[in-house]
């Protein structure tokens, strides 16, 4: 799976940045950057909590294109 | 804007025109009928798009793509029919190319706008157009008049007036704006995923790329080809500006050495640097513009074609400034979607102000590459990346200056008025989030 972010969607909430740290970094206006797109399978399930986390629906996990 | 007749111009769109607008009978003893069957069938279409295909046009409005690229798709989509929109934004301050062009010769553009749209079997055209320009538009109506005595069954053509600001060009901002929804690019992460009007699929091309298409259905595919770089063949409208004697709109074939494209606007005899492509451009150094004017020669230098603007800047002037004033301008052209675009630019162009006006540290250059690093790639749309595209370039080819500022504070330069051309106050307002 990918990390996928609509950066019109996000308002910098930055709940990703915490639970998924891994992943996700926060620049300095407090907006994520994603470091890394693919999740690790092990991470999988975080990355799903952190994108249901998201109050503006910015951050998805959408499968990687064939 | 004037035209130029100075060498090495190739007059293909820009044949035949006098100052003053070319109407319908002019139009078409300069360049003939435009051949159209009585009756489209399917095997036509496919011939006008192989023939589209086969000449290797590439759109004029900036990214350059392949524009059969866009066609097929378009035609061959499930579905309701699909709309033409021709992109006659052009947002760039220093480009006056699209309007010029449709000013003189609408014709052309609407020939190749009728053809494209019948090619793919277009319920509709629509002709989108800064509001501001208001004898254009009045022009265009004038033009569409004309028009009806044609003797072939036109799709419906509008004229269609929009909000204009930098952006307003880019194509998923300009479906937006028609639709009524606002002119704000949309985040698309699958960009072969065609846009739509509704339920309809949108097919967006420049006005220019569309005059070329003009041609091409009248001469064809190998005609077209006859001059140009191979990678984006034909004659493309360049618009140059800045330390020239004749600044304007000139038509070249591409792959030119980008010193006769600029030597033929009478430059200052020492060109310090060229900002290539757009204010989302790149700066060359005045030392290096032996490269072809085509995508392959520019790649190299981190250049591309873009609008075709080319702005010259003199030695003696500050390279730092001048791109301090349109980072200061892009910032408040972004859309106000994206944080990194909305915080990030200004960020940046006050980064700049600070190296310009000093006192300004190793440290603070650190910062401000650091910033354009972070920035780029981060935007729903390009415009944070052409920001960047700038700044890097100009940390590169100004790279004595930037050294001299931070020693010294400004430069002799500093003291001359930034000549960039920039709208006096932001034409769009920015909404924080």
């Amino acid at each position: 799976m990918r990390l996928q972010l609509d950066p019109s969607a996000c308002d910098g909430f930055g709940f990703c940045m915490g639970l998924l740290g891994e992943l996700v970094a926060g620049d300095e206006w407090g907006f994520p950057i994603i470091k890394g797109a693919n999740v690790p399978t092990e991470l999988e399930g975080y990355a799903r909590e952190a994108a249901r986390a998201c109050p503006r629906k910015a951050l998805q996990l959408v499968p990687e294109p064939a | 804007m004037t035209m130029l007749d100075a060498r090495p111009t190739t007059a293909r769109l820009l044949c035949g025109l006098a100052g003053t607008p070319a109407d319908l009978t002019t139009h078409l003893s300069i360049h003939g009928p435009l051949p159209i069957p009585s009756r489209v069938s399917p095997r036509w279409q496919e011939a006008v798009l192989y023939e589209l295909e086969s000449a290797g046009l590439t759109g004029r409005g900036g990214a350059g793509f392949p524009s059969y690229r866009k066609m097929r798709p378009a035609r061959h989509s499930a579905g309701p029919r699909p709309v033409l929109l021709v992109n006659a934004m052009e947002g760039e301050p220093a480009s006056g190319k699209d309007q010029y062009l449709l000013s003189f010769a609408p014709h052309l553009v609407l020939d190749g706008a009728e053809l494209v749209a019948m090619a793919v079997g277009a319920s509709t055209v629509v002709i989108c157009v800064p509001a501001e320009r208001r004898a254009l538009i009045a022009g265009l109506q004038h033009a569409l008049g004309q028009r009806r005595s044609l003797p072939y069954g036109r799709p419906n053509c509008q004229v269609k007036a929009l909000p204009g600001h930098y952006i307003g060009g880019e194509e998923s901002a300009l479906v937006s704006a028609v639709t009524g929804k606002g002119s704000v690019p949309k985040f698309r992460p699958d960009k072969s995923v065609g846009l739509r009007l509704g339920r309809q699929p949108a097919l967006v091309h420049n006005a220019e790329t569309l005059a070329h298409v003009a041609l091409i259905g009248r001469h064809g595919a190998h005609w077209f080809r006859q001059v140009g770089a191979p990678d984006a063949p034909g004659t493309s409208l360049v618009t140059i500006s800045g330390s020239v004697s004749h600044p304007g709109i000139l038509e070249v074939e591409t792959g030119l050495p980008l010193a006769d494209i600029v030597g033929a606007a009478g430059p200052v005899p020492d060109v310090q640097a060229v900002l290539v492509g757009g204010y989302g451009g790149t700066w060359l150094s005045g030392h290096d513009l032996s490269v072809p004017f085509s995508p392959q020669g520019l790649r190299p230098v981190g250049a591309a074609m873009g609008a075709g603007v080319l702005f010259v800047l003199a030695a003696g002037s500050c390279g730092l400034l001048e791109t301090e004033r349109i980072a200061r301008f892009l910032a408040g052209e972004s859309a106000g979607q994206c944080g990194p675009c909305l915080f990030g630019l200004p960020a940046i162009a006050d980064d700049l102000a600070l190296m310009v006006r000093g006192p300004f540290q190793p440290k603070d250059l650190e910062r401000l590459r650091a910033r354009c690093g972070i920035v780029a790639g981060r935007g729903a749309c390009g415009h944070p990346d052409g920001a960047v595209r700038l700044v890097n370039s100009a940390l590169a080819v100004f790279q004595g200056d930037v050294e001299y500022h931070m020693q010294y504070g400004p430069c002799s330069g500093c003291r001359l008025p930034a000549t960039t051309p920039v709208p006096s106050r932001p034409t769009r307002k920015v909404e924080p989030l």
